[in-house]
């Protein structure tokens, strides 16, 4: 068979015949948390409260979310001003009207303008607007930004590729608590007469986290 | 900010412990996360975007003193100040 290696089978090192190094498997222990959360988990099958159905379907729903909805949230909000000034007046209810269904979400929209450049951090753990944009990145939750970018916004900009001008404010929201935030980044030129759709294609995740912004029409 | 650091699970950031800042919006009453994180019934207390100027926070260190920082505080972390200290 083409995956066998008569010479040594369980002991892979090196580069695979396909040209890949191997890599360990994750052979590791359960940590504690694990542990906690499959205890909790079986329990909470077992004693009715839930099901694995409801548990899946659950995952599902929270994977189904995509900045790809924050992006048409943003879109509307440059076409319509009147829906701008609802995002900007209570962002959950804007978000709301447009049929996502964000739960319990509390979201503030923060609008980037030339003189303000908003971005969005969570110092104390990794709050973000899942339940409109979906899971964050990695980087988000990462010590790395969490802690540099209260420090040094335009240093950890520019590794993004964001550099603003020195007279443009910038104003880091920390999400320590109740509310979570998304960016209403300023429309690019070049952009009149586009339709809805075609706008909310412009509009990156990075964008609407304040790290990046939005694509230049091609 | 108040410059308290009580045992537990806490939503104040150490860096912001004892700096002074000015309210951008009160954002109304909300349990309160430090009795809730233990499975109490949170007592309802006001919370507040503060806004702080990076000088504040970061003194001389600041990378640019004029650009901000806005975080979530709630009542209790908080203490009036004299006009002159306001940023």
């Amino acid at each position: 068979m083409p995956h066998d290696h008569p010479d040594d089978p369980f002991h892979h090192e090196g580069i695979s015949p396909s040209g890949h190094p191997y890599r360990k498997d994750d052979d590791t222990p359960l940590s504690y948390w694990q542990c906690m959360e499959i205890a909790v988990r079986e329990l909470l099958i077992e004693k009715g409260v839930t099901t694995p159905a409801e548990v899946a379907a659950q995952i599902e729903a929270m994977d189904a979310r995509s900045p790809a909805n924050g992006a048409a949230v943003v879109a509307r909000a440059w076409v319509d001003p009147a829906f701008k000034a609802r995002l900007l007046a209570d962002a959950s209810a804007a978000s709301r009207e447009m049929g996502f269904d964000i739960g319990t979400l509390r979201l503030i929209a923060v609008e980037n303008t030339p003189q303000v450049h908003n971005v969005i951090v969570c110092t104390l753990c990794s709050c973000y607007p899942r339940n409109l944009l979906g899971l964050p990145p990695d980087w988000y939750k990462s010590r790395a930004y969490r802690s540099r970018v209260v420090k040094e916004p335009r240093k950890v900009l520019a590794e993004f590729g964001v550099t603003l001008p020195e007279d443009t404010t910038i104003r880091v929201h920390d999400s320590t608590s109740e509310m979570r935030y998304i960016v209403l980044p300023m429309r690019p030129p070049g952009t009149e007469g586009m339709s809805e759709a075609e706008l909310a294609a412009l509009v990156t995740r990075d964008s609407m986290i304040g790290t990046g912004l939005p694509r230049r029409p091609a | 900010m108040r410059t308290m650091a009580p045992p537990g699970h806490v939503r104040t950031p150490f860096y912001l412990r004892g700096k002074h800042g000015v309210i951008e919006r009160a954002l109304g009453p909300f349990p309160n996360p430090e009795q809730t994180a233990y499975g109490l019934p949170g007592e309802a207390r006001d919370l507040y975007r503060v806004r702080f100027t990076m000088a504040e926070v970061w003194g001389e260190a600041a990378e640019n003193p004029d650009d901000l920082l806005e975080a979530e505080i709630f009542a209790h972390w908080l203490e009036p100040l004299d006009d002159s200290h306001a940023p």
